[in-house]
């Protein structure tokens, strides 16, 4: 018997085609979020809120990730941005090739901000680099406050937590002192936001920090 | 859920190195996976044999090395194991710490039967 070492990691085609991704936001200066959560957290509702908030301020950029149906994509279409539908069709997280052949129906050269909203999913998307400068992890108050020790890699890979539906709080038995001191246990480094799409709490200070980021972005 | 596409790309790999004619002759596959790979390792095994049936890789078994979540420590300078994903120090407590292993996803070697074989 023979054996031949290899020594190589499984996903290293992924990595490949994400570190490609990522020359070319760098190039063209774009800060890119990876927006990743469970299904229903309100990814796509924080992404209405955001661009309410500042698509006069930066050239925002959408590509949206979903199993089926190009639903979230129409909502952010009503926003006067480009975006662009990944329809993955049964599968469970974006992968960089997924996304590298979404960018071409983007101009890249007219975008600051672009934000990937991934397929709602705590588990797989956390291996999966897109070639984002950040994960930017969304929690929300209707699924308790143990989500981060139960899905600790998301948690951990992510550089920003948003807690969202906080306006759902009275009601529900979710404390939220214990989500956050759930997190900090799994990656004490985490730029938190508390906010409500609803009531629209917290949304100006989420979208204060990601202009000082997008901005602080310059070509290279 | 993606031990398909997992199971995929470690057979993918194991192509680059025995090409296809010479397959049948691969005996073991090693595998490597950390405690927070996201990986289901029975899962992983299940999907490694629908990926390789009917293929000349049919024979081969996938052995697995797993690797313990573990953090060093800069608080009290120790390295421990820990529950998956924490950033607790076990031994002080504190969270100043980084992951030393634990989340590895490699493939390491393949065993190839040489009485059948003209390849290394």
């Amino acid at each position: 018997m023979s054996v031949i070492t290899i020594e190589r990691k499984v996903l290293e085609k992924n990595d490949e085609v994400a570190r490609q991704n990522r020359e070319l936001f760098d190039d063209n200066g774009i800060f890119v979020l990876n927006m990743v959560s469970s299904p229903g957290a309100g990814k796509t509702s924080i992404l209405e809120r955001t661009l309410e908030e500042i698509r006069e301020k930066l050239r925002i950029a959408v590509i949206e990730g979903d199993v089926q149906t190009d639903l979230d994509a129409r909502r952010v279409a009503k926003y006067n941005v480009p975006v662009v539908q990944i329809v993955t069709r049964g599968s469970c997280h974006l992968e960089a090739n997924l996304v590298q052949e979404a960018l071409g129906s983007l101009k890249m050269d007219n975008i600051d901000l672009l934000i990937i909203e991934n397929v709602g999913n705590l588990v797989c998307p956390s291996n999966y680099d897109l070639g984002e400068a950040m994960k930017v992890v969304v929690a929300s108050t209707t699924e308790g406050d143990d989500k981060p020790l139960k899905y600790p890699a998301m948690f951990r890979n992510a550089s920003v937590l948003i807690i969202n539906k906080i306006d759902l709080l009275p009601y529900l038995p979710c404390d939220l002192a214990t989500l956050k001191d759930n997190a900090m246990k799994i990656n004490p480094s985490l730029k938190v936001f508390e906010i409500s799409c609803t009531t629209k709490q917290g949304i100006t200070s989420w979208c204060e920090w990601l202009l000082e980021n997008a901005r602080q972005k310059p070509a290279s | 859920m993606h031990e398909l596409s997992i199971a995929q790309s470690i057979v993918d790999i194991v192509g680059q190195y025995v090409p296809p004619a010479e397959q049948e002759r691969v005996r073991k596959i090693t595998v490597r996976i950390g405690a927070m790979a996201g990986v289901v390792p029975d899962s992983l095994e299940f999907c490694f044999t629908a990926v390789i049936h009917h293929t000349p890789l049919a024979e081969a078994v996938m052995e697995i090395e797993h690797v313990p979540f573990t953090v060093s420590c800069h608080s009290c300078n120790s390295t421990s194991e820990t529950e998956p994903g924490l950033a607790l120090c076990p031994l002080c407590g504190s969270v100043d710490t980084k992951v030393k292993s634990g989340t590895e996803l490699q493939v390491v070697s393949i065993d190839v039967d040489e009485a059948l074989t003209g390849a290394p």
